[in-house]
């Protein structure tokens, strides 16, 4: 199989555990099996803590899976890979530079000229609408324009894998549908193929061609569902389509469940 | 939004300079009454201490009073020390001090950074250091003297190995604390680790730096005053111990202002540099 037919991104029974500071062994990731297609938006599901974030560690190479296997674009993961970009939960622009050189840091990183990733960086900061901050730093910005930096760092550096773990969970609501749209936007001309994890169910169908419900931890896939909605969507306008409605009565059967479960174990740990 | 413009009562417009100047005056009024207070408290002490050693109620040969400092001072000032011309004792000792804190601080952040970037150094080197910690490294000073001879040498390394453990520890720790989340960014984004260490790292470690850089300047003067006190050519150190020698009591407080002095203007020079190179930070983090 070519590199170009191959899916985006494999995962073929990958596990990882960690070693908690108590010395007891702690599954994360359980037997996880999942392909994403090139161009692909999927969104990943769970009750919070589940395990939904280390599935993205391991497609980023930042961590190992302890068994199994991690494809992208055909090929094993062997640390950091070039092609892969990461939006983080929490704030993780460099406070000490200024919102153009955060959006540069990429490019510079990967050895691009100064000159090309100053213009690069510029033309990011305007398709996100920062242009007129690219002189603040990082704490002089409102959430959500911190949030917006953090877009633009990574889409300047072209990556065909967007991998984003809650990036908007820190956001209020009102900002959170606005960025989501907003991302929307931006992906939509990449063609790059993102793998955004959640524990927001609408969020999740309003963003996604495909929702992986995942199983209370260790997380594995419980199941897929495919999500029919046309594009290009408005996400304030989408969730109140009968369709939309539909969808998520169907998902949130299969979802409801597993968060009931989390939610019994919080409550025994508890007593 | 328009009518509620219009319908503002003129008052209000006035009022509200009104009330910013009467508490802008009352700002002013304070630090005016602070300012007196202090130099109240100040006038205070020294006409005290005058008083009761002119008075004889303290002894004036131990004790010496401020005028009698003062006339050393200018003593100094106008016609120079036994050893030469006071700035030049100055200069030596700050040049000594400068020196010493340099490469106490450059060694510093180093091993710092290096320890806590690289486990298995900080896992084999961590006992030893904490062993050479526990020395009270003052007692180094006299060896120093042995080893490096009366010149400026000696005075230097006392104040490097002074300097060097509160810097250290600093950037050490600067260096652990690093976001975990900015280092797996920057590798997203491409960073080697070296990239990591130069620009995630050390920059996030500098405030911890810094802090200790303030104490540290403190440190290097007392490793080049005590090396001066126990042997030297030049020196303030070199003042207070020929003055404690002649049994000029006037002349140990005089060079003790004079340290003070100068330990004060080194610490405003570090706090602007500091105000330079924080601009990233958001203001009133500290003060």
């Amino acid at each position: 199989m070519s590199a170009d037919t191959s899916p985006a991104i494999e995962l073929r029974g990958a596990s990882k555990t960690f070693r908690t500071p108590s010395g007891g062994l702690h599954t994360a990731v359980r037997d996880l099996d999942l392909t994403v297609r090139r161009g692909e938006f999927v969104a990943v599901v769970g009750p919070t803590g589940c395990g939904k974030s280390t599935t993205l560690t391991l497609v980023s190479g930042l961590e190992e899976p302890t068994a199994g296997e991690v494809l992208v674009a055909g090929e094993p993961v062997a640390g950091v890979g070039d092609k892969v970009g990461f939006v983080f939960q929490q704030d993780a622009t460099f406070p000490w530079r200024t919102v153009l050189s955060n959006v540069m840091a990429g490019p510079r990183f990967r050895g691009v000229p100064k000159a090309e990733a100053k213009e690069k960086a510029r033309e990011w900061l305007a398709r996100v609408g920062l242009a007129a901050f690219e002189d603040r730093y990082p704490h002089q910005l409102s959430g959500g324009q911190r949030k917006r930096v953090a877009l633009a760092a990574t889409f300047v550096n072209d990556p065909e894998i967007l991998l984003m773990d809650e990036p908007f969970s820190a956001l209020d609501v009102q900002t959170r549908a606005l960025m989501s749209d907003e991302l929307l936007e931006l992906w939509e001309g990449t063609g790059s193929s993102v793998v955004f994890v959640t524990h927001d169910l609408e969020e999740s169908i309003a963003l996604a061609d495909r929702v992986v419900v995942m199983t209370a931890g260790p997380a594995t896939v419980k199941q897929v569902f495919d999500i029919d909605l046309p594009r290009p969507r408005k996400v304030e306008s989408v969730r109140l389509e009968p369709r939309f409605i539909e969808i998520y009565r169907e998902i949130w059967e299969s979802l409801g469940e597993e968060v009931r479960i989390t939610r019994e174990r919080g409550a025994a740990h508890v007593a | 939004m328009s009518p509620e413009v219009i319908s503002t009562p003129v008052v209000d417009t006035v009022k509200v300079p009104d009330r910013a100047r009467s508490r802008a005056q009352a700002a002013r009024r304070r630090k005016l009454v602070v300012n007196a207070a202090r130099a109240v408290l100040l006038v205070a002490v020294l006409g005290l201490w005058e008083t009761l050693s002119r008075a004889g109620a303290i002894d004036p040969f131990n004790f010496s009073m401020p005028s009698q400092i003062w006339d050393q001072i200018t003593t100094w000032v106008m016609h120079g020390t036994a050893q030469g011309s006071l700035g030049e004792q100055i200069w030596y000792t700050l040049q000594e001090a400068l020196f010493g804190w340099l490469i106490g601080v450059v060694a510093g952040v180093i091993f710092g950074i290096a320890l806590g970037r690289i486990a298995f150094l900080a896992d084999v080197l961590g006992p030893y250091v904490k062993v050479l910690n526990s020395i009270p490294r003052i007692v180094l000073a006299p060896i120093f003297v042995i080893w490096f001879g009366l010149g400026s040498a000696s005075k230097i390394a006392s104040a490097v190995v002074l300097v060097f453990f509160p810097v250290f520890f600093n950037a050490f720790q600067g260096a652990r604390e690093v976001d975990r989340n900015l280092v797996a960014n920057a590798r997203i984004l491409g960073a080697s680790d070296r990239r990591v260490t130069l620009q995630v790292v050390i920059p996030s470690a500098t405030s911890w730096i810094f802090t200790s850089l303030h104490v540290s300047f403190g440190f290097a003067l007392i490793g080049a005053i005590v090396g001066e006190y126990i042997g030297a050519t030049k020196g303030i150190g070199l003042l207070v111990a020929q003055s404690q020698g002649t049994f000029n009591a006037a002349g140990v407080y005089a060079a003790m202002v004079i340290l003070a002095v100068v330990a004060l203007v080194a610490e405003g020079l570090l706090t602007f540099a500091e105000h330079r190179i924080f601009r990233w930070k958001p203001a009133n983090s500290d003060s």
